[in-house]
């Protein structure tokens, strides 16, 4: 080999990654999409009135892809810490495989794409929130709280909660007792959930500089405000067929579930190893899924065999 | 050489897909513009 090729090997030129697609679809978090798809389809379904079913897929792909672009942002904005928690370190921006300026752009287009497409399509309100969620995930939870104080996922938990509101607007034209009950769900579901989590990858937190609860005051308080937030969970989870808007088969799944779902935060209180944090977190995926199925469940029924579901 | 012209090909590749997938977005869009004005306009 040539003096000239090995000096050329050894030297690479430094030109940007190419980025793969499946880069392009990892920034987008489709894990966190599908719970936003799922929920934002469940708003608007138990909303009253009817849309055309091509408006409803435009609606549900304009959530998704709000909902991803939210994470791209997130994802550029967050490129630092990531590179130091061991569960984010692989992806596209920390590991080198894409250009931060890229990502932003991507997300920005997307956002704007998804946000324009909903107003033209739907309704401008159903607009509006989707914005409102974007930018709330964005500024408030990801610019704002998430470095700076043990209340983020709390507080930025909204923009989680926001997805049925928008589909329910995206079929009503505004917002409900019903939506905001949806709402209600999500929000007082996430500080348990993302605990759950943090209980277990504390020290990754700890090295980001990230505040979370158990980082800041420990395992013992974390479980007593995540054992709390569950119960809050069971007037919450019954608020739909409070408002009317579910039967009794929806109330017997969602006591059933906000029971299992409170047990496994007493489990997390008095086990001290943390095998019972993963449970109660994967537990708490299940829940959130099977709490909105059995809202679908009963409305299909309700529709079906008005009489028997009441 | 070789690892030279392997990763430019693995490059041009990845650009090819890229740019193959960009094709197929436009294109999906505008077949979903097309579907919500003739709902809009039929509705």
């Amino acid at each position: 080999m040539s003096q000239l090729s090995e000096a050329h090997l050894a030297t690479p030129p430094t030109r940007a990654p190419v980025t793969a697609l499946g880069d392009y679809v990892e920034i987008l978090k489709p894990r966190v999409m599908s719970l936003v798809v799922f929920t934002g389809v469940v708003g608007l379904a138990v909303a009253p009135g009817h849309l055309h079913p091509v408006l409803a897929v435009v609606a549900v792909l304009c959530i998704a892809i709000g909902a991803g672009a939210a994470g791209a942002i997130n994802m550029w904005y967050d490129r630092d810490i990531d590179a130091i928690m061991r569960r984010t370190a692989g992806r596209p921006l920390p590991a080198g495989r894409m250009m931060p300026g890229e990502a932003l752009g991507f997300g920005v287009v997307l956002a704007g794409g998804a946000v324009l497409i909903m107003g033209l399509a739907l309704n401008w309100a159903a607009a509006g929130l989707l914005a409102l969620t974007i930018g709330f995930y964005v500024v408030v939870y990801t610019m704002w709280l998430k470095r700076r104080t043990p209340q983020n996922i709390v507080i930025g938990g909204a923009a989680g909660a926001f997805p049925p509101l928008i589909g329910w607007a995206a079929a009503t034209g505004g917002i409900g007792w019903g939506a905001i009950a949806l709402f209600a769900i999500i929000f007082f579901w996430t500080p348990p959930h993302f605990w759950a989590l943090a209980l277990y990858r504390a020290d990754d937190y700890a090295r980001a500089g990230v505040p979370m609860l158990p980082v800041v005051a420990g395992p013992r308080e974390t479980k007593r405000q995540m054992l709390l937030y569950t119960l809050v969970l069971w007037p919450a989870s019954l608020a739909p067929w409070a408002l009317g808007i579910a039967g009794g088969f929806y109330a017997a799944a969602a006591l059933v579930l906000s029971a299992l779902f409170t047990g496994t935060a007493m489990r997390v209180w008095r086990d001290e190893s943390e095998r019972s944090a993963r449970l109660m977190f994967r537990f708490s995926l299940l829940y959130l899924l099977l709490i909105f199925s059995a809202l679908l469940v009963d409305r299909a029924g309700a529709a079906l065999a008005p009489g028997a579901w009441r | 050489m070789t690892a030279m012209d392997d990763a430019e090909r693995m490059r041009e590749r990845q650009i090819r897909a890229r740019n193959r997938a960009l094709f197929a977005v436009l294109a999906a869009l505008a077949v979903l513009l097309y579907a919500i004005t003739l709902v809009r306009i039929g509705g």
